[in-house]
């Protein structure tokens, strides 16, 4: 139930609004290992996004290639499941609906209908099932995103700051959650982040990233033993280390042309 | 000073005496039921200005026999007047009665009681100025009585037309709300259809339907299906136009989303396109469906051999005003109903908007 991911030296260009080339990533590698977890992490404009969208089949490397199981990535597929940072529910159905949507989708959903009850009781959301996505708080939605995206049964699931606009208390929950999910269904996670604390507490591995070009500067394998404590001595030093790491990236920037 | 004082003191002294006595308001039974005697009263008195005034225009008071359940019941205009306005008050009664034990629809009956009153109220006046005390010039201002003669004279011609009209209404209005949504996901989704059809549209779209009409009478085969066409374009682009909006406004990230779930693009024009344009495609439908009462109404006017609109003008040759006014009471009705139905339609299907929009 879980997919190793090839990443081989992927450049990735898009036009911005004004019609200039931007260079998103430049010469990527990784090597993402069946059922590992693993964020990405760097400050905006590192291409972060980018690569994860170029996982889930949303676009096209200009060079390099990138595969899954050995299998070459040419679109989307439910097999990499994805959850956006936020609002991707569609606001017409209600949870239940939303979550079977998949199910409906790829037309099984009366094969399986007993695993939209699955999937709702697994993110805890029982007693919701009829609600409307705004009458939900924030971390219900994501909740329910991430249930919409595990109902059908993928192989990696792609994250893309599902947490960025949760309140801490909220977020340290829903961080628990996604660690439990993973846990139980050992599915290969790759996480979006710019939250040092949530990619120490949930990674086997952090790749940090740095912008203009956006590309690889450091993969840091966290051996930490879980449960982690985030105030763990452990912890605090690969923080800190981490904390290092950015502030020798931001002590020589690339000049800025474009402001 | 020593009233300052009495106030000062009374909430504590009376926390006793609010409890046994209620509060002035529809909770209170006796002023509940001066609403329900304020809502009746209203009729009550346009029945006895109805009775107790001269009638001072010149109309013939004419025996109509209406037979019902195989009664024959003989009755003048005045006689079905008053009937109906004591069914009105009794149908009134009858709702605050049910009101009685509901605090919710005590509430509504009581904040509609003046406005009830004020209807019988204008309804006496109206007899008043019309038919009694002859204030209006004739006959342009017929009093309500005269009104109801004409359902009591031409009942059944007036039926005919009523469904003539709704007939083409249903297959103008429904094929022109077909044709508008298809039009609209096509231009909305394809780029292509929106470069080559958006313009015309959007061009032919601000000219009023009726404009067609010479043409419409001359190439269609017959009256009725030339104004069918006249209603059809009238709905169909003002629809169309908005479906295709509010499906360009899909955001891409909804499409993303549906992909990745493994929707494959019918399946993503069905299932997030659509519902995410129906808002916009019921604002189309409410506006298209004004604009086809006035081309319906036009239509019937000007080249149709029956329907509500050939009623009022068949009724103005012969100065029968009150006919004209007795059809357009009809419209009002019926049109007011169609509008219903639609609002309880829209309700349902955007259920999920409640509480997100303001209304």
């Amino acid at each position: 139930m879980s997919s190793s991911i090839n990443i081989q030296n992927v450049d990735r260009i898009y036009t911005d609004t004004d019609g200039k080339a931007v260079q998103a990533l430049k010469s990527v590698d990784l090597d993402i290992r069946a059922g590992e977890f693993i964020s990405l992490i760097g400050p905006s404009g590192c291409g972060k996004t980018t690569l994860l969208r170029l996982i889930a089949g949303l676009d096209k490397p200009q060079a390099g290639s990138l595969s899954i199981d050995g299998g070459k990535i040419a679109g989307t597929a439910p097999e990499r499941g994805y959850v956006f940072q936020q609002g991707s529910l569609f606001p017409w159905l209600d949870v239940e609906h939303n979550i079977a949507y998949g199910l409906r989708a790829r037309g099984v959903l009366r094969q399986r209908k007993a695993n939209v009850e699955k999937y709702i009781s697994m993110v805890g959301l029982e007693g919701f099932e009829k609600s409307y996505p705004h009458q939900i708080s924030g971390g219900m939605a994501q909740r329910v995103a991430i249930a919409r995206a595990l109902i059908n049964e993928p192989k990696a699931l792609l994250l893309d700051e599902p947490m960025g606009a949760l309140d801490s208390f909220t977020r340290a929950d829903l961080q628990d959650k996604l660690l439990e999910l993973w846990q139980k269904n050992g599915t290969t996670m790759i996480l979006v982040t710019h939250d040092i604390d949530e990619a120490i507490y949930l990674s086997d591995r952090i790749v940090i990233m740095t912008p203009r070009p956006g590309r690889i500067s450091r993969v840091i394998d966290v051996t930490l033993p879980r449960p982690r404590h985030r105030g763990g001595a452990g912890f605090l030093a690969l923080r800190r280390e981490i904390l290092e790491l950015f502030e020798l990236a931001q002590a020589q920037p690339q000049p800025e042309y474009n402001i | 000073m020593s009233t300052a004082a009495v106030k000062l003191s009374a909430p504590v002294k009376a926390d006793s005496k609010a409890k046994s006595k209620a509060a002035w308001n529809y909770k209170n039974n006796v002023y509940f039921l001066l609403k329900l005697l304020l809502t009746v009263s209203g009729f009550i008195i346009a029945v006895l200005v109805n009775i107790a005034f001269p009638q001072k225009a010149a109309v013939v008071i004419k025996q109509y026999v209406l037979s019902v359940f195989g009664l024959n019941i003989s009755l003048t205009m005045n006689d079905a007047y008053i009937f109906l306005l004591a069914a009105i008050a009794v149908i009134y009664t009858g709702a605050g009665l049910r009101a009685w034990g509901n605090k919710d629809r005590r509430k509504i009956y009581s904040k509609r009681a003046a406005f009830r009153f004020a209807a019988g109220i204008a309804l006496a006046l109206w007899d008043i100025g019309g038919t009694k005390l002859q204030f209006f010039p004739q006959p342009f201002f017929p009093g309500p009585a005269q009104v109801v003669e004409a359902y009591l004279a031409d009942s059944e011609y007036l039926l005919q037309n009523t469904l003539y009209s709704l007939r083409l209404y249903a297959a103008g209005f429904s094929c022109g709300v077909l044709l508008g949504v298809g039009t609209g996901i096509l231009i909305g989704w394809f780029p292509k259809v929106y470069y080559w059809v958006f313009p015309v549209l959007k061009i032919t779209g601000v000219v009023p339907a009726v404009a067609w009409m010479p043409f419409a009478l001359t190439l269609l085969p017959n009256s009725f299906t030339a104004a069918v066409f006249l209603i059809v374009i009238c709905a169909w682009f003002q629809i169309a136009f908005l479906t295709a909006q509010g499906i360009q406004s899909t955001p891409k990230q909804s499409f993303e989303a549906a992909r990745i779930l493994g929707s494959n693009s019918i399946d993503q024009i069905l299932h997030v396109a659509i519902p995410h344009a129906m808002p916009d495609i019921f604002t189309g439908i409410t506006s298209a469906n004004a604009m086809a009462f006035t081309t319906l109404v036009m239509s019937e006017m000007l080249g149709q051999p029956g329907g509500l609109g050939y009623y009022i003008n068949q009724s103005k040759v012969w100065s029968a005003y009150y006919k004209v006014l007795a059809a357009i009471v009809i419209m009002a009705v019926l049109f007011s109903l169609i509008n219903h139905i639609i609002g309880r339609i829209q309700k349902h299907t955007l259920r999920w908007q409640e509480g997100v929009v303001k209304k």
